[in-house]
C-alpha cells in the first residue's frame, strides 16, 4: 500500500490559472517571433546557436538580467532598485525550491504517519492511498500502523511546483530532522527584505527620482500601471500571509516571525487562507497582465542577449529580432534623463522609451511619426540603455520611406566620377560637409603632405555622399545607390586605406559599407603618424577643451584616438560630460523636426559644457559640431583637431 | 555745472558731446582705443553721395576741440553703477569717475567673417570682407590674390546678418547699399572687370538708394544675381570657385572669381555688449535695450542713462548722428530737471 500526500490548497488556483497563462502566452509569442526572423538572422542562428558563445551570453544574462551591473554602475541605487526586484525574487523562487525540496525529502525520509496525519488535519494537505490494498477506512483511523508486505508504511510525498511559493503555509512545522529548517527560513527573510529594498527604491523613485540618478521618470499607461501595482503587492502580501502563519505555528524566519508576534493569534486564525489567496490574487493578476505589460522584458531580454550574443543584429527592416528588442524594452526610462531633447528643449514625448512603446502598440500615423522623426539619433541614449537595444535601428526602420519612387534621381551618379589609379595610395573622402568647412580639408592635406603620404583627394571637385543622410532619414533604397557607387570608385581605385574628416561618412563607410580596405577616420590616422613618428608636432601652451562629436563617439566608439592626438600638441582639458556622455551639438543630420531656434539651445547647452572651464579654444572632430560651435561664439576659437596638428606642424 | 560722461568716441559719442557742450553742459568723453573714429576711418567713400569718409572724420574731430568737452582716450570703461543721485564708471584699470548722466555710444564691430568657414575667409587669399574692400578701394589698389588686377569680383551679401545659422535674424541694413557703393567703384577703378553682387533681396531703403542701384546697372553694368552662395573653394591658379543657386532662373551656378567679397553685417560690439550685461540693459544680440521706439528710444529706463547710436541697433552715419543729437536733447532735459 503507499499513502500520497499531496499539498494543496484553493488558494493556488490565481496562481496556477496565472503561470499556465503566461507560459502558454509568451510561447506562442516567441514561436510567432522567432518564425519571423529573416534568413540571414536565421544562418546566423543555425551556426550560432550551440557554440562557445553560449558562455558569454550567460554571463551577460546573469550580469544584466540579474545583477543589473550596467544600471549599478549609472546609479547605486537605482542599481540596487534593479537588482532587488530581479536577483531578489529570482533567489526567492530558487532558495524556495531548494528549501521546500529538501524539506520534502526530510518528511519522505521520516515516514513520519503522525507527521502526514497533522498536515492533513491543520494544513489541508490532501492524502490518499493506492496500491493492492485499498483501504478507505484506513485514512479514518486513528491508529497509524499500517501493514505492508515489508512492514513499513510507504507515504509519498508529493511535491508540485508551487510548494516553494507557498511553502510556509504547507509546511507549519518542519520534520524533527530538518535541522537547517530556521536557517532557511531566516534566508528566505532576508531576502524578502532585500525585494522590500527595491520596493522601498521605487517608492522614493515616485517622489525623488533625482537621488536615483534619474532626472525624469517614464509616463506610463494604465495598464502599466496596474500591472506595476500587483507586482507592488506581491510582496506585502508574502509578508502579511507568511508572518500570520508564523503567529499560529511559529515557523517564520526572524523577520515574519517578528512581525507575526506583533498579531493577536485569535484574530488573525480566520484569515490565514483568504490572506495566502490575496497573495496568489495578486501572483496571478501579475501574471496574466505581464505579457502585455512592460514586465515582457523579464524573460524576452534574456532571449534578447542570448540571439544579440551569437549574433543577431537589426536589419534594415523589421524582423523578428525587432519584436524581441521591444519588447525587451522595460521602460525603466534610464534613456530619458541623457536625451538633450527632453533635457534642453522639455520636449517629454518623444524618448526612445515611448518610440518603443508606441511600435509596441503597433501605433501608426502621425504620432508615430512625430516620435520617429524628431531624434538627433545622438545615440545617447543607447549608450544609457541598460538592455543594449539598437534604439537608432528602431527609429530607422520606423522612419523606412521605401514606398517613395526616387527613380531616375540617382542616374547623373555614373557620370559625375570615373574611376581614378590611386594603387598604393591613400583615399581622402572629405565628405559634403567638410567643404564646407575648408579648413580641415586644407589641413589634412597639409598633413599627408608633411607625413609624405601620396594620397587620392576622391571628392575633391565632384562629390558623391557617403549615403548615412539618406539613410538616417528612412531612404534606405536611394542610400544604396550612392553606396555602389561609391564602392565601385574605391574598389576600382586600388588605394590601400581610406580616410575620412566627417565622421558620418566614417559611421557609414566603417559599417554600412563592405569594404575591401581599413576605414579610418583622420583622428585615428593622425595618431597612427604621429605614434609612427611619420609626423613631427610640437606641443603649444594653449588649453583646450574637447567635444566627442556623436556619430565618432557613441556611433564607432572612437574616444581615445583624439584625446591622443590632442594630448601630443595642446593641452586637453577634461570636461564635465565627456566621451559617452557627450552632449550632441544640436545640428547633425538626425532630426528634420526641430527648428534652428530648438537647435540653437541645444547646442548652446553642449557649448556650456564645453566652455564651463577657461580654455583658449573648442576642438572637434566632426564639421558638423565644427560649424555648429562657429556660428555660435566669438569668443572661442573653434577647430578641428586636424586643423590644431596642421597648426603645430614642425616642417 | 552738471557733467556728463559719453562713452564711445565714434559719430555718435563725438556728436552728442559736441551737442551738450554747446549748452553749457561739461563733457567727458571716454574710448577705449587711443584715436576716435575707428570704425569711419575704415572706409574709403560713404553712400548716398560718395562723399570721402575722412572728411566726414576730419569734421568729426574737429568738434572735439569745442570748450566743455574733455577726452579721455585709451580708457576702457567696463562698469557703471548707480549711486543714488549719479553714475559712477569704472574702467579696465578699477579706476573711477564720476558724472551726473551718462550715453552709452559703444557702438558696433563687423562679423566675424570665419565664422562662416564655407565661404573660406582666412582660408582663401581671394576671400576678402567688405572692410578689405573698402581699404584696398581707398588705396586705389584693387588687387586678387595673386597681386594682379582682378577680372571679376563678386560681392556677397548677408554675411552674418538674416542669418538663423548664425544666430542674427536681423537686417544689418547698411550691406545692400554698400554692396552696390563698392560695385560701382571697382567699375570705376578698373572698367574691364565685371562685377556682380548676390543678394538674397535688396533693400533700397534710404534716399537716393533705389537710384544708385538704377544707376549701378544701367551705367556701370554690375549684375545682380538673386541667391546665396553656399561654398567656395580655391582653384588652382588662386581663384575661388562658387557654388551658388540662381533663385530667379531656379537653376544651381557655379562660377569662378578673382575676389569674393564678403558683405559682413553689424553686431554689438564687445564693448556694448559687456557694458550692457553689467546694466542690465542688454536686449536682443546683446544690443542695448531702449524704453520705446517711438517717443523715448534714447532711454534705457535707468536715471540718467541713455543710448545712442549703433549700439541699439544697426544705422548709417547719418541715422547715428542723428540719433546723438536726439539723446543729447533727452539729457540736457534730464540734466536740467535736477536739484542745482
Amino acid at each position: 500500500m503507499k499513502i500520497h500526500a499531496y499539498p494543496y490548497n484553493d488558494f493556488v488556483i490565481p496562481f496556477l490559472i496565472g503561470t499556465v497563462l503566461l507560459f502558454a502566452i509568451i510561447i506562442y509569442k516567441y514561436i510567432r517571433w522567432i518564425k519571423k526572423f529573416s534568413p540571414e538572422q536565421r544562418k546566423v542562428i543555425r551556426s550560432n546557436w550551440y557554440s562557445w558563445k553560449i558562455f558569454p551570453a550567460i554571463w551577460e544574462m546573469i550580469r544584466e538580467g540579474l545583477l543589473h551591473v550596467r544600471i549599478l554602475k549609472k546609479n547605486l541605487l537605482l542599481g540596487i532598485m534593479h537588482q532587488a526586484y530581479a536577483l531578489g525574487w529570482f533567489l526567492l523562487i530558487v532558495v524556495g525550491a531548494i528549501e521546500s525540496r529538501d524539506a520534502f525529502y526530510t518528511m519522505q525520509h521520516e515516514q513520519s504517519i503522525e507527521a502526514v496525519h497533522e498536515l492533513q488535519q491543520q494544513n489541508g494537505w490532501h492524502i490518499y492511498n493506492t496500491g493492492q490494498d485499498k483501504n478507505p477506512e484506513y485514512l479514518n483511523q486513528r491508529r497509524y500502523r499500517v501493514e505492508t508486505e515489508d512492514g513499513i508504511a510507504r507515504i509519498h510525498y508529493h511535491r508540485p511546483f508551487y510548494v516553494g511559493i507557498f511553502y510556509r503555509y504547507f509546511v507549519h512545522k518542519a520534520p524533527a530532522s530538518f535541522r537547517q529548517h530556521k536557517a532557511y527560513s531566516n534566508l528566505m527573510d532576508a531576502l524578502l527584505l532585500y525585494v522590500f529594498l527595491g520596493l522601498t527604491m521605487a517608492i522614493i523613485k515616485i517622489f525623488w527620482s533625482k537621488i536615483l540618478g534619474m532626472r525624469r521618470t517614464t509616463k506610463h499607461t494604465i495598464i502599466d500601471r496596474f500591472s506595476k501595482f500587483s507586482l507592488w503587492m506581491i510582496f506585502p502580501m508574502r509578508l502579511l500571509a507568511e508572518s500570520i502563519t508564523a503567529c499560529l505555528y511559529g515557523n517564520g524566519g526572524f523577520f515574519t516571525q517578528a512581525v507575526g508576534n506583533l498579531f493577536d493569534p485569535m484574530i488573525v486564525r480566520g484569515m490565514e487562507t483568504s490572506v495566502w489567496m490575496l497573495y496568489s490574487l495578486m501572483l496571478g493578476v501579475f501574471f496574466v497582465t505581464m505579457p502585455f505589460t512592460r514586465y515582457m522584458h523579464i524573460f524576452t531580454e534574456l532571449l534578447l542577449i542570448y540571439f544579440r550574443k551569437i549574433g543577431v543584429r537589426e536589419e534594415t527592416g523589421k524582423t523578428g529580432y525587432t519584436l524581441f528588442e521591444l519588447n525587451a524594452c522595460s521602460r525603466c526610462g534610464v534613456c530619458i534623463s541623457g536625451c538633450p531633447i527632453d533635457r534642453v528643449l522639455e520636449n517629454h514625448e518623444i524618448q526612445s522609451v515611448y518610440l518603443i512603446r508606441s511600435l509596441r502598440n503597433q501605433e501608426r500615423g502621425s504620432r508615430l511619426k512625430m516620435i520617429a522623426d524628431n531624434c538627433l539619433m545622438c545615440d545617447r541614449c543607447t549608450v544609457d540603455c541598460p538592455v543594449g537595444i539598437d534604439l537608432s535601428a528602431l527609429r530607422r526602420q520606423t522612419r523606412a520611406k521605401g514606398a517613395i519612387d526616387t527613380t531616375g534621381n540617382y542616374v547623373y551618379l555614373d557620370k559625375k566620377q570615373t574611376p581614378f589609379n590611386a594603387i598604393g595610395r591613400v583615399a581622402y573622402f572629405g565628405g559634403c560637409m567638410s567643404h564646407l568647412t575648408p579648413g580641415i580639408t586644407e589641413s589634412m592635406e597639409r598633413i599627408f603632405t608633411a607625413a609624405d603620404q601620396k594620397y587620392w583627394y576622391m571628392d575633391k571637385l565632384a562629390t558623391i555622399c557617403c549615403g548615412r543622410p539618406l539613410q538616417q532619414q528612412g531612404f534606405t533604397a536611394q542610400a544604396a545607390d550612392l553606396r555602389r557607387k561609391n564602392t565601385d570608385l574605391i574598389e576600382k581605385s586600388g588605394a590601400t586605406m581610406l580616410v575620412t574628416s566627417c565622421p558620418i561618412c566614417y559611421q557609414s563607410f566603417k559599417k554600412e559599407y563592405n569594404l575591401n580596405i581599413p576605414v579610418v577616420h583622420h583622428t585615428e590616422y593622425i595618431d597612427m603618424l604621429i605614434k609612427q613618428g611619420r609626423l613631427k608636432v610640437r606641443h603649444d601652451d594653449r588649453k583646450v577643451s574637447y567635444h566627442d562629436p556623436c556619430e565618432l563617439g557613441r556611433g564607432c566608439g572612437i574616444y581615445d584616438e583624439p584625446r591622443n592626438v590632442l594630448s601630443a600638441v595642446t593641452n586637453l582639458q577634461k570636461t564635465r560630460y565627456q566621451r559617452e556622455k557627450s552632449v550632441c551639438c544640436g545640428f547633425n543630420l538626425g532630426d528634420t523636426k526641430l527648428s534652428i531656434e530648438q537647435q540653437t539651445k541645444i547646442r548652446n547647452a553642449s557649448l556650456e559644457n564645453l566652455t564651463s572651464k577657461p580654455v583658449d579654444a573648442i576642438a572637434t572632430a566632426c564639421p558638423m559640431c565644427k560649424k555648429a560651435f562657429q556660428h555660435a561664439t566669438n569668443d572661442y576659437p573653434v577647430r578641428d583637431i586636424a586643423e590644431i596638428v596642421a597648426e603645430n606642424l614642425i616642417n | 555745472m552738471k557733467k556728463v560722461a559719453i562713452i564711445g568716441a565714434g559719430p555718435a559719442g563725438i556728436e552728442a558731446a559736441s551737442v551738450l557742450a554747446r549748452n553749457g553742459i561739461e563733457v567727458t568723453l571716454f574710448e577705449k582705443s587711443e584715436t576716435p573714429l575707428k570704425n569711419i576711418q575704415d572706409k574709403a567713400f560713404l553712400f548716398p553721395n560718395f562723399q570721402a569718409a575722412q572728411e566726414i572724420a576730419d569734421d568729426l574731430s574737429g568738434k572735439l576741440l569745442a570748450d566743455g568737452i574733455t577726452t579721455v582716450f585709451g580708457v576702457e570703461i567696463t562698469d557703471l553703477k548707480w549711486q543714488g543721485t549719479e553714475w559712477k564708471l569704472i574702467d579696465s584699470k578699477e579706476q573711477t569717475y564720476v558724472a551726473d548722466a551718462v550715453l552709452v555710444a559703444t557702438g558696433y564691430q563687423v562679423f566675424d567673417a570665419h565664422r562662416k568657414e564655407e565661404l573660406g575667409y582666412g582660408i582663401y587669399k581671394g576671400v576678402i570682407t567688405s572692410l578689405d574692400m573698402e581699404q584696398m578701394i581707398k588705396h586705389g589698389k584693387i588687387l586678387n590674390a595673386n597681386g594682379d588686377e582682378p577680372k571679376r569680383v563678386t560681392f556677397l551679401q548677408c554675411v552674418g546678418s538674416r542669418d538663423e545659422k548664425s544666430g542674427n535674424h536681423y537686417c544689418s541694413k547698411i550691406c545692400c547699399v554698400t554692396a552696390v557703393k563698392q560695385a560701382i567703384e571697382v567699375r570705376k577703378q578698373l572698367p574691364k572687370c565685371e562685377a556682380s553682387v548676390f543678394y538674397m533681396d535688396l533693400r533700397m531703403w534710404g534716399q537716393g538708394f533705389e537710384e544708385m542701384y538704377r544707376t549701378a546697372q544701367e551705367k556701370y553694368g554690375v549684375s545682380f544675381v538673386r541667391g546665396r552662395i553656399s561654398e567656395a573653394a580655391a582653384t588652382f591658379d588662386g581663384r575661388v570657385q562658387l557654388k551658388s543657386e540662381d533663385t530667379l532662373m531656379g537653376l544651381p551656378l557655379k562660377m569662378t572669381t578673382d575676389l569674393l567679397v564678403l558683405m559682413v553685417g553689424m553686431e554689438a560690439s564687445c564693448g556694448t555688449k559687456t557694458l550692457g550685461q553689467a546694466c542690465g540693459i542688454s536686449g536682443d544680440y546683446g544690443f542695448i535695450k531702449t524704453v520705446a521706439p517711438h517717443l523715448y528710444d534714447n532711454d534705457t529706463g535707468k536715471p540718467g542713462l541713455f543710448a545712442a547710436g549703433t549700439c541699439k541697433r544697426p544705422m548709417s552715419i547719418w541715422d547715428s548722428v542723428n540719433d546723438a543729437r536726439a539723446a543729447a536733447i533727452a539729457i540736457k532735459d534730464y540734466v536740467d530737471s535736477l536739484p542745482q
